[in-house]
């Protein structure tokens, strides 16, 4: 039987895991839910993300938080131009998995072509400094991670429940046709939306280059959890792909704890199994 | 001055005179090759998660097909190494090696990089009959096609020998461990040394207080390090491969946590011998560029020749280790094997190396055991001022180097 530290240890550290989980989840779900694209791309751009904080922090010796602020906009850039050529070829929701995979598939490459496919790690004076707060301890970069996702959760569903923009992209989703009647700029939002989630893409990446090991086959680690996540915390919802990060991230992390560390993938796919079959309402 | 210098003067003429006649003679009776290549094929991980260990094989290969062709190649032929790129996928190495045999006609082949390509390409290489001879195949008892040789001395059951000499490191220590925590990746050749470790420590009386297994490419040690301060073994022995020890080593010093003694299996040398949480990690080896394996032919020039490449490919630890020589080993062998039997018929070589071994950088090598294995010559390496050395069996280490026990 576990002891009660080992538990709450585990519990921390899969919270916190999971909000990271949550801040990857986070563009994808507004993509598929909002936009219907199911953008696998969502991955590489992550990990280009990643790559670009490492070489900026190793060859400028620029901190993560600053390398944070040229990203955001070259992502939201990025995924302009990427929606941009979505509408040329007329992707739709199926296609674009496909077209989204040679894109994931290309960035892969061309990861390996600029940083090798060796193991990169980024060294932080910080990376290993944790908050000891009773019996348990709080490694500090996951935390600011795991903020970082509630804040940008928090905001895009604010940002999506209270203004017009928010409220003219639901409607949007609802039904594009009755949405454009009422004088929303549909196309115009699809562009905003894109960046934005390339955006999330790239901040994500800022803290996987902090906690994680980079290599470009790390792309595809991530598609299993982070698809269970979406799915779980409901297309289109930012606190619902938050706490679901962060329910899978517990749950596998109380599963190493107590069972094996070899059971932790059954745990996502189980929960999405499960609620696929049960189909609440709010899923 | 002038008369003391003379016959100074005169020794040095003749020492010099000496030296060219018998360096012409060297020339002269050893020819450099000349004809039509010998053209061996084979594959190793250029890109795929297996890159970063496949590069060092890589340089160390070219290295070997140099200096055979400074010698006398393959049969008085130049020999010729085509190189193909398997991306870390067994089943890509698999379909690599069909077309190195049936479109590109090679002379013979040798094989990749990792038990689960070195499978793959074994199973061609049974097909066409060829002789196979691989360097970093890490379950023995899995070679058994009568062909395949191992060019690194694991011995035909290293789950249970090498296990003994790493307990037995232990137990030389003024304070030996009463408790093993043992963490493996579920990759088969960890899973299977970390299984023969677990049996090996019950027989000799240690209390394993954990005995954990991970998925291959797992992402979150958090949870893992957790349960291993929460075990507080006297020695944590991990089964780890690439970054995985760099990983658990962090997560566990964010807990305030540091494992009083660790060994890892297969990690990335560099990486764990260049980290803060690196100091005094022990793995296994077979051989490092220190005494007293300088004192083996061809040693010196390898791992002088080996840095000089590496610190060019920018590989991150450029010192040779046994993967480098491992792959030197299997080129010594296919030379010997192929000027032995004076053939390139593979069955003719295999039953030459069997019948008479090889000498390579590991020392005599014989093929005579099961599954063509010899004796077992795995050493425990350790790391001290942010280089790997070997620290048991004392005979291997270099004179003043001790294993460092906390």
């Amino acid at each position: 039987m576990p002891s009660f530290t080992l538990l709450g240890q585990s519990l921390v550290s899969g919270v916190l895991v999971g909000g990271l989980y949550g801040l990857v989840a986070l563009g994808l779900s507004l993509s598929w839910g909002l936009l219907r694209l199911v953008n696998l791309a969502h991955f590489a751009f992550a990990f280009l993300g990643a790559y670009l904080v490492y070489q900026m922090g190793t060859s400028w010796h620029l901190s993560p938080w600053w390398a944070v602020l040229l990203i955001v906009p070259l992502f939201f850039a990025l995924g302009v131009v990427q929606h941009a050529i979505f509408l040329y070829f007329r992707v739709v929701e199926l296609t674009s998995l496909l077209v989204t995979f040679g894109i994931s598939v290309i960035i892969e490459s061309a990861l390996q072509w600029i940083w090798t496919a060796d193991f990169r790690r980024f060294e932080t004076p910080y990376a290993s400094v944790s908050l000891k707060i009773g019996a348990m301890y709080v490694p500090v970069v996951e935390l600011i991670g795991c903020i970082a996702a509630a804040g940008l959760a928090w905001a895009t569903w604010a940002w999506l429940r209270w203004t017009y923009v928010g409220k003219a992209l639901r409607a949007t989703a609802e039904d594009p046709e009755i949405a454009v009647a009422f004088g929303v700029n549909q196309r115009f939002l699809s562009f905003l939306l894109s960046g934005v989630c390339a955006a999330y893409a790239g901040i994500a990446g800022a803290f996987i280059a902090l906690i994680s090991t980079l290599a470009p086959s790390q792309i595809w680690a991530w598609l299993g959890v982070v698809f269970a996540v979406v799915i779980i915390g409901r297309l289109g919802n930012p606190l619902g792909a938050l706490i679901a990060g962060m329910l899978i991230g517990a749950a596998e992390s109380v599963a190493m704890a107590t069972f094996s560390p070899a059971w932790a993938p059954v745990v996502s796919f189980s929960a999405l199994i499960v609620l696929l079959l049960w189909q609440p309402d709010w899923l | 001055m002038t008369r003391t210098a003379q016959p100074w003067r005169r020794r040095h003429v003749l020492a010099g005179l000496a030296g060219a006649l018998s360096a012409g003679f060297a020339a002269t009776s050893r020819a450099a090759p000349s004809g039509k290549p010998v053209r061996v094929g084979s594959t190793l991980s250029l890109t795929g998660p297996l890159a970063p260990t496949a590069i060092i094989h890589k340089i160390s290969g070219e290295i070997a097909v140099e200096m055979i062709n400074k010698r006398n190649g393959f049969l008085g032929r130049p020999v010729e190494w085509l190189l193909l790129d398997d991306q870390s996928k067994p089943e890509v190495a698999r379909s690599l090696y069909e077309k190195l045999i049936t479109v590109d006609k090679v002379d013979l082949i040798t094989g990749p990089y990792a038990t689960a390509p070195i499978l793959a390409a074994m199973g061609v290489a049974q097909r066409y009959q060829k002789f196979y001879v691989q360097n970093s195949m890490g379950i023995p008892k899995h070679l058994t096609y009568e062909m395949a040789f191992p060019a690194t001395p694991f011995g035909s059951e290293p789950d249970k020998t090498f296990p003994k000499v790493l307990l037995d490191a232990m137990a030389s220590t003024a304070t030996p461990p009463k408790s093993i925590a043992i963490l493996t990746s579920k990759f088969p050749s960890a899973q299977f040394m970390a299984l023969g470790t677990r049996e090996v420590a019950k027989e000799r009386g240690l209390n394993v207080a954990l005995y954990l297994e991970y998925e291959f490419g797992t992402r979150d040690f958090g949870a893992m390090a957790a349960r291993v301060k929460d075990a507080n073994a006297d020695f944590l022995w991990v089964g780890s491969l690439g970054l995985d020890s760099n990983l658990l080593l962090e997560a566990l010093k964010k807990l305030d946590y540091a494992p009083k003694r660790h060994f890892h299996l297969y990690p990335a040398p560099g990486p764990l011998a260049l980290s803060p949480d690196g100091d005094l990690a022990l793995s296994s080896t077979f051989l490092e560029p220190a005494p007293p394996f300088l004192d083996r032919p061809d040693v010196p020039e390898l791992a002088k020749e080996y840095k000089e490449r590496a610190t060019k490919a920018n590989v991150p630890y450029t010192e040779l280790d046994a993967q480098g020589a491992g792959m030197y080993s299997q080129w010594q062998i296919l030379e010997q094997a192929v000027n032995g039997a004076k053939s390139l018929d593979d069955k003719a070589i295999a039953q030459w190396l069997k019948k008479n071994g090889a000498t390579t950088i590991y020392g005599k090598l014989r093929f005579d055991g099961p599954f063509n294995h010899g004796d077992p010559a795995q050493l425990v390496k350790q790391v001290q001022n942010k280089k790997w050395v070997v620290v048991w069996p004392t005979a291997f280490a270099p004179p003043g180097v001790k294993l460092i026990a906390p």
